[in-house]
């Protein structure tokens, strides 16, 4: 079905950000976010951008203290996924400029927004940043 | 610092942050658990605005990992809010919070379809999303029409309907019938039309759901999705915001590609050629590139366009293109690139004709076994279990086993059941296997699970020139000083059955193989001790002249441990005590183990059972199981579903521990052999049965199967005698083994197949490949040998009908176990006929005598090449044949309905090429083809086809050639294809096991034919 779960964790693997696409009950998630972001992170900048964990594989991108973990099925396109990070980040970006880790944190809504506009029941929705920002431009100008 | 529009949110944010320990947080979170939960009591004070607030503390909350089992009414409550900020919160927190059964949806239902019909367009996506995102049946049951409706409508803006698309596949996986395929697969073959790209993206991932599960339907939507991948190839009318480096939206890209690799070919010779130079162009222009977006958005669209090459069974050229690509990439230094070089290459092994270059980079790949990288390890290891076969079986797996002393935990017992599992598929001589076995439990005893063990113990017991082999080297490690517990485990059980065997060797005397393995008793457990009991009760069987120190050494240990607290080890001591003082009665009871029935390897099993399914069949396992018809290489797997018991009986004592009296014990033991149905038990306890069961007290089996075919059909109520057969040897039976696959669908499969399974039975495997040229062909079988002992007696016969010459090259007598042979045949066509050879094929299994008569695939249509005749040359030719016998025409009726699209593809795939638009009636079809045989040379045949749309099981058919006999044969071969039309069965493996062969109608003479007729 394509991504089952978005994840953003920062160097100490804290939860920033947590966007799952199949039903798993808190301590599922808990045990898998505590596992993934172990393996992940005691990865080097040169070992490869997937890690298989149980019948996921987690396609994972790192800026400066943040990390993108996005857990796919086994045969999704994997430089696909690693360019869709990349896409998340540039969105964010052109909405809060030269996004941080604290942006995420203090506007969870908003990066809540511009997932629900990218990513739907795990599937890519929309890839242009223009379409991807505009209603949360709009929302802002009506505040 | 940023501020959000909340406040109190932004405070709350902070002091999480602000907590230096895990306890600090939590108790901030309770606090603030406290406060919502106290607001939420009483509600009425609460404004629009502090409700949204403390539902995004919630959600944090949530995100952090705490537990939050309030609060969901008001959270559900805010989508009936009016104002959209309300309204947003309510629809994103309800689906990152609740699941899809949760009760509150329920009541919402109205609430949100009233949203999705509306016209606030801002609603409609907000409502669409949440119901895309947890909708259940309810929902697709109440809600699939109207988002059909957004979907579909030219009314409606492209931000609804890209989400309408994603909301309907999330209603029709819960609900498959919401989508009526007649009706919906023209709207989708509408909706592909679309020009703006995010439609496009959302409806893209709708059809690959579609397709996914019947492919059949949506034919219509294949020249659509190519046409959209040349649009985008060539950047036509492509918005910048949909460039991504410089690439027209890649993921488009990649999600059209993987669509089209749901269809199983692409016939329309026109749309391939198109998409063939789309792919070329992908493959060829695609150049690494120093910004690494770009490269990785290139290389996302080149490893999808590989992919679809493989699927698509593109000429050799283009494959051994990817093939180099792939070579190119898994030599790189970047890592993601040489992952996926190694995955990528592991999926082309499906394909075939291109393993032997793969295995030219054997050593390049052998490299990244040792990358520091545990996911490219992992690659490598399935790309080299992958590739293994006989000829590189040595090398790879010895490869393993040097690679298992240095590789991490998390690998080890992966690596040890594959490499177990190689060296039984591929091993070159059985003794190679043993030692491979035994070398990995020295190394890596603790991955090595039982099942490893038990197995080359039953390949050690059914094959009799190995057991001396296997009882020196089990001797040899026992010298070793740290042994694995497992390793004393099977050479205590070699030893046991087969060190007399070794009477004269140095350091093999009973006494010096006992005292060698009781220095392991002491630090061994309870399950090792009890084999060693039996072990030693078999060494002092074995000792004749009897060693009378020996003895009273041995009988001192049954006499502690009778004892013992575990019972079984009680009961074998005081059992083997008895039975060891009858003297020569001993001999008959403790006898060597009977030879274990064969057996789908448990190893190869367990393999399979760790895939694990998900949801959507993946494009990639789809081809795997079409792939099951053409694979030629020796397939040991089971293809047979689970549900279905296995045709082995597992032999078993009834160790029952109120014997406690030795004489009394054998007597209930020879009276109570029972069997054990093998699908009760588990896996490893079934083996454990047959191991360790039978191991303890074995009774004379000619003394025990005539009483006991009683016993057990009073018992049970079951008088099926072969349920008997398992344990006893017993006199000849013959055909009493079963097909598996339905063999006269492989045989229909093979007449438009070069390649593929003709045959196969539990014991043996028969695979043809063969290739055509003009009149000539060469098929070769492929004999396969899937047990542990050899085939003896092994004869096939060829009954040639009149019309081919045939020449089987020499068969073997006996195929060794593991073994595949390659038997050539020569086929001449000497003139046009409809009738088939067959395969008179027989061998021996032990005491079973199989013979089976089969069809073979060298039928009409082999010989038979497309052509393609110009609207000039077709007239003249057509009315140059005037009437019978060159030119015969008939009204076929009782045809199997077909619409014209689907009867043009029946002839292409039968090589008559369909050319349209030839004949100016819609209706109609007109074909070409040429012929081969000896007597006719190259003939050119020319067909008709007038169907009448009204009644489409009704159809008049004008075939003509320039030999009359040919005109003939080739009008009863098309009229038999259309009046029983050749479906491809779903899944080969739900085929019923009784074979129910249409018979085709022969006026043959000849004796082939006549079989042929009554197979």
């Amino acid at each position: 079905m394509g991504i089952r779960f978005i994840l953003l964790v920062n160097k100490q693997g804290q939860t920033r950000l947590a966007q799952y696409y199949e039903y798993l009950t808190l301590e599922q998630r808990r045990a898998l976010e505590g596992e993934i972001v172990r393996k992940c992170l005691a990865r080097t900048e040169q070992q490869c951008s997937f890690v298989e964990h149980r019948n996921y594989k987690v396609v994972y991108r790192r800026y400066a203290s943040l990390f993108f973990l996005v857990g796919v099925d086994n045969d999704e396109n994997e430089l696909a996924i690693l360019e869709f990070i990349h896409l998340l980040v540039e969105t964010m970006d052109r909405h809060f400029g030269n996004v941080c880790e604290l942006d995420i944190m203090f506007h969870l809504e908003k990066a809540h927004f511009m997932l629900e506009e990218m990513v739907m029941n795990g599937c890519i929705v929309e890839t242009s940043k223009q379409n991807i920002l505009t209603p949360i431009q709009l929302m802002d100008k009506a505040s | 610092m940023a501020m959000s529009g909340m406040r109190g949110l932004s405070v709350f944010i902070s002091d999480i942050r602000n907590c230096q320990n895990k306890e600090q947080e939590r108790l901030r979170v309770d606090k603030e658990l406290g406060n919502i939960r106290n607001r939420f009591k009483n509600e009425k004070g609460l404004t629009p605005y502090e409700k949204k607030k403390y539902v995004w503390k919630m959600l944090y909350i949530y995100m952090l990992g705490y537990d939050v089992d309030f609060g969901h009414m008001e959270v559900v409550s805010l989508i009936s809010a009016p104002k959209y900020a309300e309204k947003q919160v309510g629809y994103i927190v309800t689906s990152c919070m609740l699941n899809e059964n949760h009760d509150f949806l329920r009541l919402i239902i109205n609430c949100v379809r009233n949203d999705i019909i509306g016209r606030n367009e801002t609603f409609q996506c907000l409502a669409l999303t949440m119901v895309g995102n947890i909708g259940g049946r309810e929902f697709a049951e109440s809600l699939a029409p109207d988002v059909q409706k957004l979907l579909i409508s030219s009314s409606c803006r492209p931000l609804v309907r890209k989400k309408a698309a994603l909301c309907l596949l999330r209603l029709y996986r819960k609900n498959p019938d919401v989508v009526n395929v007649d009706g919906w697969s023209d709207r989708m073959t509408q909706l592909l039309d679309e020009r703006d790209l995010g439609v496009l993206t959302a409806v893209m991932s709708l059809l690959v759901a579609l397709v996914s599960k019947n492919y059949d339907a949506y034919w219509g939507c294949l020249p659509k999705c190519v046409r959209i991948l040349e649009r985008l190839s060539r950047n036509q009318d492509i918005p910048q915001d949909y460039m991504y480096y410089g690439i027209p939206s890649p993921w488009l890209q990649v999600k059209t590609m993987r669509a089209l690799q749901y269809f199983p070919t692409i016939e329309d010779p026109n749309i391939r050629r198109s998409l063939f130079e789309v792919l070329q162009r992908i493959l060829m222009g695609t150049d690494i590139v120093k910004n690494v977006n770009k490269n990785n958005a290139s290389h996302a669209v080149l490893f999808e366009a590989l992919a679809l090459v493989m699927h698509l069974d593109a000429e050799k050229e283009m494959m051994s293109q990817c093939v180099a690509l792939l070579g190119k990439f898994i030599a790189v230094r970047e890592p993601n690139i040489r992952y996926l070089g190694l995955e990528n290459m592991t999926r082309m092994l499906m394909v075939i004709d291109v393993q032997d270059i793969i295995k030219k980079h054997q050593a390049q790949i052998i490299t990244s076994l040792k990358d520091p990288d545990i996911s490219i390890r992992r690659r490598a290891l399935d790309l080299l279990y992958g590739m293994c076969d006989v000829t590189n079986a040595k090398d790879i797996v010895e490869e393993l086993l040097q690679y298992l002393s240095t590789a991490d935990f998390a690998m080890c017992e992966e690596l040890a059941l594959k490499a177990a599992i190689l060296a039984e598929k591929f091993a070159p001589d059985l003794s190679w296997y043993v030692d491979v076995i035994l070398q990995l439990i020295d190394k890596a005893g603790d991955f090595v699970s039982d099942d490893i063990w038990y197995r080359v113990v039953q390949f050690v017991t059914n094959n009799d020139d190995l057991q001396p082999y296997a009882a020196v080297k089990a001797r040899e490690y026992l010298d070793k000083p740290a042994l694995h517990e497992t390793m004393v485990k099977v050479s205590a059980y070699i030893l046991g059955e087969y060190s007399h065997l070794l009477a004269r060797r140095p350091g093999c005397s009973p006494k010096e193989i006992f005292s060698v393995l009781h220095e392991k008793l002491p630090t061994v457990s309870i399950s090792t001790i009890a084999i060693l009991l039996s072990t030693y009760a078999k060494i002092l069987m074995h000792t004749q002249p009897p060693d009378p120190e020996l003895q009273d050494h041995i009988w001192a240990i049954f006499n502690k441990y009778e004892s013992c607290i575990d019972a079984e080890i009680q009961q074998r001591a005081v059992e083997y005590f008895t039975l060891s003082k009858k003297g020569v009665a001993l001999m008959d009871i403790l006898a060597e183990m009977p030879k274990f029935p064969e057996r789908q390897s448990a190893l190869i099993k367990k393999a399979e059972d760790t895939e694990i399914d998900t949801a959507e069949q993946s494009a990639i396992k789809l081809r795997a199981q079409q792939q099951q018809h053409t694979s030629n290489a020796l397939v040991v797997t089971d293809q047979r579903p689970a549900n279905r018991s296995l045709p082995v009986k597992v032999p078993s004592i009834n160790n029952n521990a109120e014997a406690n009296t030795a004489d009394r014990g054998l007597t209930e033991v020879n009276g109570t052999l029972s069997r054990v149905d093998p699908q009760s038990a588990t896996p490893s306890a079934d083996l454990l049965s047959d191991l360790l069961g039978p191991l303890a007290i074995e009774g004379p089996p000619s003394a025990a199967a005539p009483d006991d075919q009683n016993l057990i059909s009073g018992l049970e109520g079951v008088s099926n005698s072969s349920d008997a057969l398992a344990l006893a040897p017993l006199e000849e039976q013959s055909n009493s083994v079963q097909p598996i696959g339905n063999i006269a669908e492989r045989f229909r499969a093979l007449c438009l197949k070069d390649s593929g399974v003709l045959y196969e039975d539990p014991y043996i495997q028969i695979g043809v490949k063969a290739e055509w040229q003009a009149h000539h062909g060469r098929l070769v079988l492929f004999l396969g040998n899937k047990n542990t002992s050899p085939l003896v007696s092994v004869q096939a016969l060829i009954l040639p009908p009149s019309h081919l010459k045939m020449e089987l090259s020499l068969v073997p007598e006996t195929i060794p176990p593991r073994a595949q042979v390659q038997c050539p045949l020569e086929v001449v066509n000497l003139r046009p006929s409809r009738d088939v050879a067959v395969l008179d094929f027989s061998y021996k299994f032990g005491t079973i005598m199989v013979n089976v008569k089969l069809r073979l695939p060298a039928v009409l249509n082999k010989f038979l090449q497309p052509i393609s005749v110009a609207a000039e040359e077709f007239f003249p030719q057509w009315r140059s044949l005037s009437g019978p016998p060159l030119k015969l025409q008939e009204v076929v009726r009782g045809v199997k309905p077909l619409s014209l699209p689907e009867m043009a593809n029946l002839f292409n795939s039968f090589q008559l090429m369909v050319t349209p638009g030839l004949d100016p009636n819609p209706n109609n079809l007109v074909a070409s083809t040429t012929f081969y045989s000896e007597s006719t040379r190259a003939m050119l045949c020319l067909i008709r086809v007038e169907t009448d749309p009204s009644d489409r099981t009704q159809l008049r058919m004008t075939v003509a050639s320039g030999d009359p006999l040919l005109t003939f044969e080739l009008k009863e071969f098309i009229k038999e294809q259309l009046v029983s039309i050749p479906t491809p069965s779903p899944m080969p493996a739900l085929a019923p096991p009784q074979v129910q062969p249409t018979i085709p109608a022969t006026g043959a003479t000849d004796p082939g034919a006549i079989l042929a007729g009554l197979l």
